[in-house]
């Protein structure tokens, strides 16, 4: 294990994997986005250059005026980039949530299966926070700390307690999520809340995208709502805050470190509970920001917790658990996938996503960015 | 996997003595409480009235099953599968779909003792398909994915409408009449539905002490081991799968022809959650388990309104009591009311044999 560790650290990632098999060590720079395209590309020339073909289509559909046989094939261009805007921001809101549950996982190898009652009490919470004080913003961030608290005290009172037994702890979290949803159904009742949009927020935005060309020869934009658009670009800046804190900070090694041996890092004298109270806190605090996030997007009801506890699951089983980029990865492609599912094949578009949930556990059962 | 762990080491020391004995460990047989409990089980028609026999016994029973197929997999396999009620649903699903129903569009309308073997044929195949796709991971992630496949067939029979009827689901689905007798009224289904429970569980108790069952539970508690052994590790646990999806099967039928209908809203997520509480508040470390964490919720799930109103409470919160005693559990018991039950045992049995050596001290 030593030895491998310290020959990743020389930078050789790739044959100390292979010595290791699976299990990678903390030195490597795995999360390196670069070196990890290109090892892929080393390995599996195929699936890239299948990825690669994916990708271009899919741009191109975006970027281009379409020619009217496509048109006549897939229908107009509008709806097309409509689901695809859709898709993205629906990917954003997914990351949010489940960088939370992957993070969680990644370090403590706790399922928590409350994560979606964590979402839905975010929602609940920034619904009563803006309707109160009028201010959206203010609602993240109290939605934020209050979730957080409350991460903070699972991890303090129930998980603590029960270290290492991962399978007893995600019971613990199915009971938790049962009363939990009860009790929010208590207090907030089976209605529908909507967080009401900023009123400098609301409206559409014309984007640089050809959606089609008139007859005059004058191009059609697309006009797509702002405040998903800044939603998405807050998600993205989120990912990239969060990325850069595990890469090229002090605490982040050390969650890194801890994903990889927590025991080898309690050892070396880290007072590792700290780091799981922090991981907890910021994995609850994401799930309390998506809520707003979610309950501004769409709305926020009774069974929220469960479809987006289960979102995050299929993100995180298609993008890999532990891994931050895989959720991102996980996000965007389910996003996608249900958008675009449900515009062209209405009927079957839960099956699109579960399908691609199949088809990554056959062919690579660990995620797909996953390192163990 | 650590609470299978735990359970493992706190089942061991009554398992390995009957083994000692020489005895197969058939341990409730010893045991005239259960004796009791069967020949109550048997006269129970004479005891009970309709209410009772169906509402409460017979959806005990049923539920026990469905929930001894989870029972089967976290004990014995370490693999606990949130997708056996679903499985149970699918079997339900295929009655209604090749039997005889009201939405006459859809069912086939085969007569029941072919409707039912293909039911079940096609739960089991559903199951050891999901079940292959699971043991591609291990442990937690079991959990993960059996509860995503589960949701996802649930996602999808509220949106087909060719097979499934959407979030309607099927109604008024015949139940089987042959011999001059309705099988579905109340004394007659209770027999069903005791000889099929019966069956699963003595077929649980069998196949936990064959050569598979022991194989299974080596898998369980080494797979590396077992490996080096020349066992094929998945094959035990994909066959594990289509044992465990053959019994939710049998559960799934009964249930169908209990309520005679079959929508999502039954095998919703918190119904396929519900199936693991009431297996792990039972204990997952004996086939009796699931029975008596049945029994519970049930009794809970029937009488608690009442008993929160008469409390002057929230009729309503009803799932609060059942989340907050699922956790209590948890808590204090790695072994559900099983565990609870012999750790109390066990302090008296000590607390007598303390009581006996100080009389013989002095």
């Amino acid at each position: 294990m030593a030895g491998d560790a310290g020959e990743d650290k020389d930078g050789d990632g790739a044959n100390g994997r292979q010595l290791q098999g699976m299990r990678s060590s903390s030195g490597s720079p795995p999360d390196e986005p670069v070196a990890g395209v290109s090892r892929f590309v080393e390995r599996h020339p195929a699936w890239a250059l299948i990825a690669l073909i994916a990708v271009a289509v899919l741009l191109w559909l975006i970027f281009a005026v379409w020619p009217p046989g496509v048109e006549d094939a897939i229908g107009r261009k509008k709806v097309f980039l409509n689901a695809v805007f859709n898709g993205v921001t629906l990917g954003g809101l997914y990351f949010l949530v489940a960088s939370g549950f992957t993070l969680i996982f990644g370090l403590m190898r706790n399922v928590n299966l409350a994560h979606g009652s964590l979402y839905l009490f975010g929602g609940y919470v920034g619904y009563a926070v803006s309707s109160w004080t009028g201010s959206w913003v203010l609602s993240f961030i109290i939605a934020f700390v209050i979730v957080a608290l409350i991460g903070i005290i699972l991890q303090l009172v129930v998980f603590r307690r029960m270290e290492g037994q991962d399978l007893r702890q995600t019971m613990v979290t199915i009971g938790l999520s049962i009363v939990f949803a009860d009790l929010m159904l208590w207090a907030f009742g089976g209605d529908f809340y909507q967080i009401q949009t900023p009123h400098w927020l609301i409206g559409p935005i014309e984007l640089p995208f050809v959606t089609a060309v008139k007859s005059s020869g004058e191009a059609v934009y697309l006009q797509y709502p702002l405040v998903r658009l800044v939603i998405f670009a807050a998600s993205v800046v989120i990912g990239v805050v969060m990325w850069l804190a595990l890469n090229r900070t002090r605490v982040g090694m050390m969650v890194r470190a801890g994903v990889d041996d927590r025991d080898i890092l309690a050892a070396t004298g880290v007072y590792i509970q700290i780091v799981f109270v922090i991981v907890f806190a910021l994995g609850a605090g994401l799930a309390g920001i998506a809520g707003v996030v979610g309950g501004t997007f769409q709305s926020i009801s009774p069974g929220e917790d469960t479809r987006f506890l289960l979102a995050s699951l299929v993100v995180v089983i298609v993008g890999g658990m532990g891994s931050i980029p895989g959720a991102a990865l996980g996000a965007l492609i389910i996003g996608l996938a249900e958008q675009l599912g449900s515009v062209y094949i209405p009927t079957y578009a839960i099956v699109v996503t579960f399908l691609i949930m199949v088809l990554v556990l056959a062919l690579r059962p660990q995620g797909l960015l996953a390192r163990r | 996997m650590s609470l299978t762990q735990e359970v493992r080491f706190q089942a061991k020391p009554p398992a390995t003595a009957a083994r000692r004995s020489g005895v197969i460990a058939w341990t409730e047989f010893d045991n005239p409480a259960a004796w009791v409990v069967a020949v109550l089980l048997l006269i129970m028609p004479l005891i009970a009235n309709g209410f009772f026999l169906i509402e409460i016994f017979g959806t005990t029973l049923i539920l026990g099953t469905i929930s001894l197929s989870l029972m089967f997999l976290a004990g014995y396999g370490g693999m606990v599968s949130l997708m056996q009620l679903t499985i149970a649903g699918f079997a339900g699903y295929m009655v209604a779909v090749f039997g005889v129903s009201g939405s006459a569009n859809i069912s086939l309308g085969w007569p029941w003792w072919l409707a039912t073997p293909m039911a079940l044929a096609l739960a089991t195949a559903f199951g050891t398909l999901g079940g292959a796709l699971a043991v591609r991971t291990e442990g937690i992630y079991t959990i993960m994915i059996t509860l995503a496949i589960g949701a996802a067939f649930y996602y999808f029979t509220n949106q087909n409408w060719a097979i499934f009827n959407g979030h309607t689901g099927i109604n008024t689905i015949a139940t089987p009449h042959f011999w001059a007798v309705d099988w579905r009224s109340d004394i007659p289904f209770y027999y069903v539905i005791l000889a099929t429970a019966a069956l699963c569980y003595f077929a649980v108790l069998y196949v936990s002490r064959a050569p598979f069952g022991l194989a299974l539970q080596g898998v369980r508690d080494n797979p590396r081991r077992m490996a080096a052994l020349g066992f094929n590790v998945n094959a035990h646990r994909v066959s594990a799968y289509a044992l465990a999806s053959f019994v939710a099967g049998l559960g799934g039928v009964l249930q169908v022809w209990n309520y005679r209908q079959i929508s999502p809203g039954s095998i919703a997520v918190e119904r396929c959650i519900d199936i693991l509480i009431i297996a792990v508040v039972g204990g997952i470390s004996r086939p009796v388990g699931p029975f008596i964490g049945a029994f519970i919720f049930v009794i809970l799930r029937t009488f608690a309104l009442d008993f929160l109103v008469k409390l002057g409470l929230d009729g309503n919160r009803f799932r609060l009591l059942i989340g907050i005693g699922f956790l209590v559990i948890v808590f204090w018991s790695s072994d559900g009311v099983i565990g609870l039950w012999e750790r109390w045992r066990r302090n008296v049995a000590a607390a007598e044999g303390r009581s006996r050596g100080d009389r013989g001290h002095g």
